[in-house]
């Protein structure tokens, strides 16, 4: 019984460390196919780790007025957002991480690494990064209600917050084509394009700042500092891709803890992440970015499309 | 029973009706007349799949025959009456400004609410596997009137009164299997020619007020009063 | 039930001992607030105790009418507050003596300043312990009259003297409405003793007038929209402390107030409703609280409107618990009704601490507002490492305490499936969702508060010479802020004393909250549910220590210093940072028509070249509910006076009438 928890916890690190490793190729998938179809030739898909070794040896340059805090944020919002990834199965089911944050306290870990990002941002006393928290900021308080409604939607339907419970009662009731889920995918696909910083809300390779949301935080960073909020950023990505692939294609995730099991649940994962990587490269060259007082109308459609989640799962599946 | 329980095809039906009442939204959020021509469009053609589905679940074949009714009028002949009357009127590129899209919005979603919560006794009454959809069919009726009392374009407040019929016809599919086929028939003619009549009606209009905007309809009044110096 | 007695009394000796400061202003820091902070410790060891045994104590005092004597009454739920009471008390004597020296016994009056913060303390203390509606009300007026003249300390100014004097109205007008309701119940009751009213069956009918009443007169203590007119011009005048004490405890005794009637006096007889109208009336003013907060560059102003905000969170957790209990699902109901008395002791901890640091910055820099602060965390890093404490803990974030009761209330909030009403399952989640849109409207708002207030470079000249605060004030900000981290860090050992509350008022309180150990916190069982505040703190630090041993260069490379980029136009200065302002103004776009904006740039062009020579821009943002609630109330209230007036004729002969008419009317009455 000991044995099988110190098992449980030592895939669950493993399958933490993965995921942090891994983050970075998803980002260099998308980026890749994005260069494909705009007709260009892309970078290698190991680019993004060569461009965190390049940082991570460099010098740190810091502004002359930046406070301890400066130094100490891209700690935080890198712990925080590993936190989060910690807490989502990736590969199986049942690990223990689950039960220690559910999926409301990983969005307050989002929010813990975001408030961190904002204040760093503050904290050089630039207009480049008050302007980016400001965006930040308030980009983040529309989505919120769009997302949690959607999540509401989720564990309404599971009847738990815990991400393993969830996922272990919807891959039990087998292939399910329920409203809810359906409004709640398109609400949580358009929450997770605002705050992950892709287009339309934000682009993230743009070097106009005043087009930037969440490059104008980072603008100050330098050598390791920002090699981990860039990391911390393309884990973000990540997890929002993990979150969808996993609740709303749950099939293939291990159930049981054996290596057959869990060589499927790393093949499954990988093909889902490749196919969010397409669509989240095609959406990204077919729309254009909004500019930001477009924004509300985009995440209000978010919350819309959560609340008909929520509203279909009442009306039309409860009592069916 | 729970949802899982039901079979895959009835899944199918209360997905569709479930996004015909997204299109219901999509319809009040449009600004572009042309693009709310579309919404229109794929509306009538998911009520169309939605009767298609229930015909095939539960073996009434005469469904069969309203569905391709439906999506022949409503997805495709008059949706091209409408884009040809909008060329005609010469209004392609017309954006019409809906005020304040949010409040109309979360005043269409309160309008859900309220049609779940008068759709409720009906819904235990009935034992049919689809009887959820009863409110979701209301509420496609109630946001068609809320469409047309929200925009003041004349082709939209079309638009938003076709929808209400849309709504009705999928309430009598969900509800009791249909109606008796000389009704839908008689239905579906009035709908044809009164989209005939609204287009002649469109270009009085037109002549009249030098545009569509139906607001304007009220300085019939103001001629009546003054009768004689009013500015126009 | 000693320590009750014992805290009362000092603190009434402390309002004694604090009437000779204006002769000797060392009496205030030698005598009077340290006999505060014994009150504090008592009255928070009462509490403790008190929820810890689950026990129930009640005393008849020799005070009062002679037929009607006070009684006492100490329960978990006065426990809960009494505890609350007491520590923030104990962190607010520890502040004082350092705060006080700003004031000078010639300009101010420090007698009045002791004084009345010690009778303050002392209605508020007897209002959580009364038994009977005598004693309450008694308590009650005191707690409001002596706050008066606390806001009203430095009446120099006119605002001051305006905002005084509205916040007495709307105390009295509450404190009216309160009476009422309690006068319902005593009609039921038979007796005014709280024990008879809880015993009474009153008609439903009656039960919601009575419900109503106290819903609108606590609410409006409280700080209910669109009762709250008088908490953003109150709080931020009063001095820092008293202002910790006002938005910290006041507040929360009347949350006390209204959980008492609601929930004891008539609890065995809850209707769905009453939790309707309290969520309703909760969503709203929580969402208009933060909105409000958000666009304030005064700090103590936006501090007051997150009170409110905060306070419309705690509404939403005993609406909520209401509409559970009244529609007979208990066990949620105390679920809700633990969310949000956790939220209660977190917004006395956190918005104490936050009002603490405000003071402090106040006293360095002799600024309120935001526009003028700015590089204050390298002057005075310990009260900018607290300030952040607090900021984190209101904007919900883990793993603070803020979080916890948020988190809580959600889970409560989840389970709105098991009600029976389609539209009521609907309704849950939408005020659930528009708590996450407030808690990450709060997130901004304090973003924008420290980052404006401490980070980026000083925009004014006071601010560029501040310095840290004394030990004193450091100690009691540093108090609070580990309370903060205690309460977000170890949830299951807190909820196992607030279960004591529905114990003691229902019968049974959580059985799983605590089920699975000191470890996790699963308040609906672990299949749910789960959260691990501990191991949540344990993984941070973890992990940012193997970030910082990995990375963290070993070589001694130093890290370089260099300028901020400034796009190649020169040396910034602080003119070139976000105001505050400027960091609201997405959000004041976005939701402009919940504001009264007045928003003017005038350009001063110059004639000859017509370039702009000048810019000026002002703003003014004004509350919606003076032109929709109080004006047209203030317009109808002279209305009537003014009709009424023409009673007074100045003719003798007229009032010779009066006089003989009455006499005409009352022969006949007894006739």
């Amino acid at each position: 019984m000991a044995d099988q928890l110190i098992l449980e916890w030592l895939l669950a690190l493993l399958q933490t460390l993965l995921f942090a490793a891994g983050a970075p190729l998803f980002a260099g998938w998308v980026k890749r196919l994005k260069c494909g179809l705009q007709n260009r030739r892309g970078p290698s898909l190991l680019q993004p780790y060569r461009d965190l070794w390049k940082l991570m040896r460099k010098q740190v340059v810091l502004a002359e007025e930046a406070s301890p805090l400066f130094r100490a944020a891209p700690y935080v919002v890198f712990a925080a957002t590993a936190l989060a990834a910690s807490t989502i199965p990736l590969i199986a089911v049942h690990l223990p991480t689950g039960a220690i944050a559910d999926v409301i306290v990983l969005v307050g870990f989002l929010g813990l690494a975001r408030f961190f990002m904002a204040l760093a941002a503050m904290d050089v006393g630039t207009a480049f990064g008050g302007m980016g928290a400001s965006r930040e900021m308030t980009v983040s308080s529309l989505a919120e209600p769009a997302m949690l409604m959607a999540i509401f939607t989720l564990t309404m339907t599971a009847h738990s917050t815990n991400l393993s419970h969830a996922m272990d009662q919807l891959i039990a009731d087998g292939l399910v084509l329920r409203p809810s889920f359906m409004f709640a995918l398109m609400g949580l696909l358009l929450v997770a394009l605002a705050e992950c910083g892709r287009i339309p809300v934000d682009n993230p390779a743009t070097h106009l700042e005043l087009t930037m949301i969440h490059e104008a935080m980072l603008l100050e960073y330098s050598g390791r500092h920002l090699a981990l909020m860039e990391w911390a950023a393309q884990l973000k990505l990540a997890i929002y891709a993990v979150l969808i692939a996993n609740i709303f294609i749950p099939w293939g995730v291990a159930t049981r803890l054996t290596p057959d099991y869990l060589a499927m649940g790393l093949l499954a994962i990988v093909a889902k992440l490749a196919l969010l990587g397409m669509a989240l490269a095609l959406a990204e060259t077919v729309l254009a970015k909004m500019r930001l007082f477009r924004v509300p109308a985009f995440l209000n459609l978010a919350f819309l499309l959560a609340l008909l989640g929520m509203l279909s799962h009442v009306i039309l599946e409860v009592g069916a | 029973m729970s949802f899982a329980d039901l079979a895959l095809p009835e899944q199918a039906v209360l997905i569709l009706a479930a996004l015909v009442l997204f299109t219901s939204f999509a319809l009040l959020a449009q600004t572009r007349i042309v693009s709310s021509i579309n919404v229109f469009a794929w509306q009538g053609a998911l009520v169309a799949a939605a009767t298609a589905l229930v015909a095939f679940v539960y073996a009434q074949h005469h469904l069969y025959f309203s569905a391709l009714m439906t999506f022949a009028l409503k997805a495709l002949l008059i949706p091209t009456m409408l884009h040809r009357l909008v060329v005609r009127l010469k209004i392609t590129r017309e954006i019409e400004t809906v005020v304040n899209p949010a409040l109309v919005l979360l005043g269409a979603a309160g309008l859900v609410v309220f049609s779940y919560y008068v759709a409720l006794p009906v819904e235990r009454l009935s034992t049919l596997a689809t009887r959820n959809t009863i409110a979701v069919s209301m509420a496609v009726v109630l946001l068609g009137m809320l469409m047309m009392v929200a925009r003041h374009q004349a082709v939209t407040q079309v638009v938003g009164f076709m929808s209400m019929e849309n709504g009705l016809f999928f309430a009598a599919v969900v509800s009791t299997h249909g109606m008796p086929l000389v009704v839908e028939l008689g239905i579906a003619f009035d709908v044809l020619v009164a989209s005939v009549l609204f287009g002649v009606f469109f270009f009085q209009i037109r002549e009249s007020f030098e545009s569509l905007d139906v607001d304007r309809l009220n300085r019939l009044a103001e001629r009546e009063e003054s009768g004689g110096d009013e500015a126009s | 039930m000693l320590p009750v007695h014992v805290a009362v009394l000092c603190s009434f000796l402390s309002a004694f001992a604090a009437l000779g400061a204006n002769r000797h202003p060392a009496l205030l820091a030698r005598l009077a607030f340290p006999l505060l902070g014994l009150a504090g410790l008592a009255a928070a060891y009462a509490g403790l105790d008190t929820l810890l045994h689950g026990r129930v104590l009640t005393l008849v005092l020799p005070l009062g009418l002679p037929w009607l004597h006070w009684q006492m009454y100490l329960d978990p739920l006065a426990g809960v507050f009494l505890a609350i009471i007491g520590t923030v008390l104990v962190a607010v004597s520890l502040y004082g003596p350092g705060y006080v020296r700003e004031y000078r016994p010639k300009r101010d009056s420090l007698a009045a300043l002791g004084g009345f913060t010690g009778l303050f303390v002392v209605g508020m203390l007897l209002v959580v312990v009364a038994g009977d509606a005598f004693m309450f009300m008694v308590a009650w007026e005191l707690m409001s009259l002596s706050s008066y003249f606390l806001v009203a300390f430095q009446h120099e100014h006119a605002a001051n003297r305006r905002a005084a004097f509205l916040y007495l109205l709307m105390a009295h007008a509450g404190g009216l409405l309160i009476l009422f309701a309690y006068g319902v119940l005593a009609a039921h009751a038979g007796g005014f003793s709280f024990a008879a009213m809880r015993a009474a069956s009153i008609p439903a009918p009656w039960a919601s007038v009575a419900f109503a009443l106290a819903f609108v007169g606590f609410g409006m203590k409280a700080g209910l929209v669109p009762l709250h007119a008088w908490l953003p011009e109150a709080h931020p005048v009063a001095p820092s402390h008293v202002s910790a004490l006002m938005s910290g405890v006041m507040l929360k005794v009347a949350v006390y107030g209204f959980v008492r009637v609601a929930f004891d006096l008539l609890g065995h007889q809850i209707q769905a409703g009453w939790g309707i109208s309290a969520l309703l009336v909760g969503s709203i003013t929580a969402l208009l609280g933060v909105l409000y907060a958000s666009v304030q560059s005064d700090l103590k102003r936006l501090l007051a409107y997150s009170s409110i905000e905060n306070v419309g969170m705690i509404f939403i957790a005993l609406g909520l618990a209401l509409l559970f209990l009244g529609t007979g699902h208990a066990t949620l109901g105390y679920l809700a009704l633990v969310a949000g008395l956790y939220h209660a002791c977190n917004h006395a901890l956190f918005k104490g601490l936050l009002f603490l640091g405000a003071g402090a910055v106040l006293q360095q820099s002799h600024e309120r507002d935001l526009e003028r602060m700015g590089g204050l965390l390298r002057r005075m890093p310990w009260t900018g490492l607290m300030m952040l404490v607090g900021c984190l803990s209101i904007a919900s974030l883990p793993p603070f305490n803020g979080f916890v009761s948020e988190w809580l209330t959600l889970q409560a909030a989840l389970q709105g499936v098991v009600l029976d009403n389609g539209v009521l399952r609907i309704l849950v989640p939408i005020a659930a969702a528009m708590l996450a849109l407030t808690a990450a409207l709060a997130a901004a708002t304090f973003v924008k508060a420290y980052g404006v207030a401490f980070l980026g470079q000083p925009r004014g000249r006071h601010v560029r010479h501040a310095r840290e605060a004394d030990r004193g004030m450091r100690g009691a900000m540093a108090l609070l802020a580990l309370l903060c981290l205690a309460l977000g860090v170890l949830p299951t050992w807190f909820i196992g004393l607030l279960d004591a509350v529905p114990r003691s008022l229902f019968g049974t309180g959580l059985p799983f909250a605590v089920a699975e150990g000191w470890l996790w916190l699963t308040p609906s069982g672990a299949a749910r549910a789960s959260y691990s505040a501990p191991l949540v703190l344990l993984a941070i630090g973890l992990a940012w220590l193997v970030a910082w041993l990995v990375l963290h260069p070993h070589r001694g490379q130093a890290v370089r210093r260099g300028a901020p980029w400034d796009c190649g136009f020169g040396p910034l200065n602080s003119r070139m940072q976000y105001t505050a302002a400027a960091f609201a103004m997405p959000i004041r776009r976005i939701f402009r028509p919940v504001w009264r904006i007045d928003e003017q740039l005038e350009r001063t062009v110059d004639s000859a070249s017509g370039r702009v020579t000048g810019l000026r821009h002002s703003l003014t943002i004004g509350d919606r509910a003076w032109t929709l609630l109080y004006e047209p109330l203030g317009r109808w209230v002279l209305l009537a006076a003014r009709r009424v007036s023409r009673m007074q004729t100045g003719n003798i002969r007229g009032y010779l009438a009066y006089s003989f008419f009455t006499l005409l009317f009352l022969l006949w009455l007894i006739s």
